[in-house]
């Protein structure tokens, strides 16, 4: 048993914090949030020149990047390229976004004998015809891997995203930094990605892969909002002294630290279980993205409190990291229907 | 980043699950006279042949009786004790708390004393800290040492104090300056608690049962001999053994949890008196699966400090931690399996499930955020220790 990260991911993680910190201050994060991209595409070849795309990284490297990226708010289509497209059969080095709910259906990852999307086939090749909604980053994104219905069953197929033939509409999204999307497609050309037999197993691969993905940077999420709020409650005066000495502050910042230790801890472990395809990844997997959704969300609302009024300004990041964390929670079913599974595994 | 076992770790627990499998009465639980409660009888058995079969002192020295393993092995050992519901060992005190101050800080001739019988249980100790005026202020207790000859003479009063009723040792933090006040000045003994002037008084719990204790000393005489660390710096002696109390105890506290949990699902999958089954119940299902996570997220973090133990050789504050989100935890899933009985919840003793087995169970974890620090002494030790945050005080 060893829970220590290698050396190699230690300085991955040094190099992520300090490329982050230096190109992407919290400043210009809120700068992007606030323009029309949402996002510096520049930053896409710096990402890949840091290797963060490489291939030969596993889920562990990934905890890391995505811990990271949490941390200081990355706005781009990381979670998007290597938790969603890649999981489900995209291999290239733009990024990419996975279309898997249909409008009115509940938006999961699980419900993949019901899409209504049509696949044809059309020639040597295939055509792509409905709507796709809750696509993350899909504006940020090159290819959309897409759910559709063949013939022969579910499967996923790769469509180009700048060649036209599809309609991308920006849904208005409350987190800025990881905008939604909705894909219309009429008879677009499509490659296909994973063949029907595969589909069950490869979304179960992707539900695994994004869970853990989040949690990770749930972890970061909650972790930046107590240490913004641990730096305030102690150079903070009223009453003539810090107010991170007032147990009222202090003890709801121990309860944050104590929910953050825990879903760091089951956000490593589901990591490693990915990466071992272990029998008990599907379990730690949603367990680590529950307990990190939560504690993000309760890290950023008691990092508002302990602000107070600048705390509740547009200029504070904190709203920046609540809204993150809030999309993390209403993700794929969110902490509730994690827990579902879990009970399924406890008691059926 | 590895959560596999060594083939060594793989080899030691298959050998334990196995001598398990043929050593633990299939039953033991269910034979006892009051379900879920201590049963003295059996822990003296069951420590007799846990130390006969080699898994006591995993971690301890060779030379004291132990085994020389690394912590890892304490870990995989009480994994697998939880796996086949086995009982404890009879005493927790002396190998959470006496035992590693003992080693820390004895003599030789101490450690020769007392640590292979605290393993082989023929010493079970005993904690004499808290006072009736000194509870979460631990540095304003007053129980006196003074100093007479080769021997300290002890005069006092400790409370709460559990096993003291069949322990053969305390250990007895005491103050040996007069003048002296709050960290200083204060000594850490073993004391026999066979020494003519101690006498031991029962408590009754909220459950009933008089699982702790007031210890009165009046004139007992403790041969200098048994001052554990220097003459005044029983303070400093103190912090170690709750630095281990709170470190250690992490794992033992994950395996209470995760036994219970497992009654928690089967009480979950049993039809209650009034025709339910909770486990068909969507909001006793969140509430199981969420008492699940808590589960491997202390485990988890136990790993993960462990991990650091293991780095730096010494405990680390985050300790207090695990045992905050522990206690709090088994209230809610004591209280949850009270609520998903309905009706019979509301039952003790004969026509209870499983002999009131969660009526004691639930009771009893009220005390879990009290005993062994405060949840409000380890949120404010959190605070200061670890998130760097201004004292309070």
């Amino acid at each position: 048993m060893d829970f220590a990260f290698s050396a190699e991911q230690d300085a991955l993680r040094t190099t992520a914090r300090r490329y982050l910190t230096d190109r992407l201050p919290l400043s210009r994060v809120a700068e992007l949030a606030d323009s029309d991209a949402g996002w510096d595409v520049a930053s896409w070849p710096e990402l890949t020149a840091l290797g963060w795309l490489d291939e030969e990284l596993g889920p562990v490297d990934h905890a890391v990047v995505f811990e990271e990226a949490g941390y200081s708010l990355y706005p781009g289509p990381l979670f998007a390229s290597l938790a969603l497209a890649r999981p489900a059969g995209y291999r290239g080095a733009e990024p990419a976004t996975l279309a898997f709910a249909d409008p009115g259906r509940p938006a999961t990852l699980a419900g993949t004998a019901e899409t209504t999307c049509r696949a044809e086939r059309y020639g040597e090749g295939w055509r792509l015809t409905g709507r796709k909604t809750f696509v993350p980053d899909l504006l940020g994104a090159a290819h959309a891997v897409v759910l559709a219905a063949a013939e022969e069953g579910p499967g996923c197929w790769l469509v180009d995203l700048r060649a036209g033939g599809a309609t991308l509409r920006p849904l208005s999204t409350r987190d800025r930094t990881r905008r939604l999307g909705e894909l219309i497609l009429s008879g677009t050309p499509a490659t296909p990605v994973v063949p029907a037999a595969e589909t069950a197993r490869v979304f179960a691969d992707v539900r695994r892969a994004a869970r853990a993905a989040l949690a990770c940077e749930a972890v970061g999420v909650a972790q930046r909002c107590l240490d913004l709020a641990l730096d305030h409650a102690r150079n903070r005066k009223q009453f003539g002294r810090p107010i991170g000495s007032y147990q009222a502050i202090a003890h709801r910042l121990a309860d944050v630290y104590t929910s953050v230790a825990l879903a760091r801890s089951l956000a490593y472990w589901a990591s490693w279980c990915v990466a071992e395809r272990d029998a008990a990844a599907d379990s730690a997997a949603a367990a680590a993205g529950a307990a990190a959704s939560d504690a993000a969300v309760l890290a950023a609302e008691a990092a508002v409190q302990t602000f107070g009024g600048a705390g509740f300004t547009w200029d504070s990041p904190l709203h920046r990291f609540y809204r993150r964390a809030q999309w993390i929670a209403a993700f794929d079913g969110g902490p509730r229907n994690q827990r579902a599974g879990i009970a399924a595994m406890l008691l059926d | 980043m590895d959560f596999r076992d060594s083939p060594e770790e793989a080899v030691f627990r298959a050998d334990l699950r196995a001598w398990l499998a043929v050593n633990l009465p299939a039953d033991w639980s269910d034979r006892q006279p009051n379900v879920g409660r201590y049963d003295v009888a059996f822990a003296r058995e069951w420590t007799a042949m846990l130390h006969a079969g080699g898994w006591t002192g995993l971690s301890w020295p060779v030379k004291y009786g132990g085994r020389g393993l690394p912590l890892t092995y304490q870990g995989i050992y009480l994994e697998e004790c939880a796996r086949a519901d086995a009982p404890d060992h009879i005493g927790p005190i002396g190998l959470a708390m006496a035992g590693p101050t003992i080693l820390t800080v004895g003599t030789p001739a101490q450690k020769q004393r007392h640590l292979p019988k605290i393993l082989t249980g023929e010493e079970i100790f005993c904690q004499g800290f808290s006072e009736p005026e000194s509870g979460s202020d631990l540095a304003s207790l007053r129980t006196r040492a003074e100093r007479d000859g080769e021997d300290f003479v002890v005069n006092g009063q400790k409370i709460w104090s559990s096993y003291a009723e069949i322990a053969d040792w305390c250990i007895l933090l005491t103050r040996s300056e007069p003048t002296s006040s709050r960290h200083s000045g204060l000594t850490y003994l073993l004391l026999d608690m066979t020494s003519p002037g101690v006498e031991v008084r029962p408590l009754r719990q909220m459950t009933g049962d008089p699982e702790f204790n007031e210890i009165f000393f009046t004139d007992v005489r403790v041969p200098a001999a048994n001052v554990l660390g220097a003459v005044g710096g029983g303070w400093q002696v103190a912090m170690t053994t709750l630095l281990h109390e709170r470190g250690t105890l992490g794992f033992a506290l994950t395996v209470i949890l995760e036994k219970l949990l497992n009654r928690l699902i089967a009480t979950a999958r049993t039809v209650q008196l009034d025709g339910r089954c909770p486990a068909a119940d969507p909001l006793m299902r969140d509430r199981i699966a969420g008492l699940w996570i808590d589960l491997q997220g202390l485990r988890y973090t136990n790993y993960r400090a462990l991990s650091a133990l293991l780095r730096t050789g010494a405990p680390g504050p985050e300790g207090s931690a695990a045992k905050l989100h522990w206690s709090e935890a088994n209230q809610r899933l004591t209280s949850l399996a009270i609520e998903m009985m309905g009706a019979g919840g509301l039952l003790d003793g004969t026509d209870a499930w499983w002999g009131g087995f969660w009526s004691y169970a639930q009771l009893r974890s009220r005390g879990n955020t009290i005993e062994a620090g405060t949840s409000e002494i380890l949120r404010t030790i959190i605070a200061e220790r670890v998130l760097d945050l201004p004292r309070s005080r």
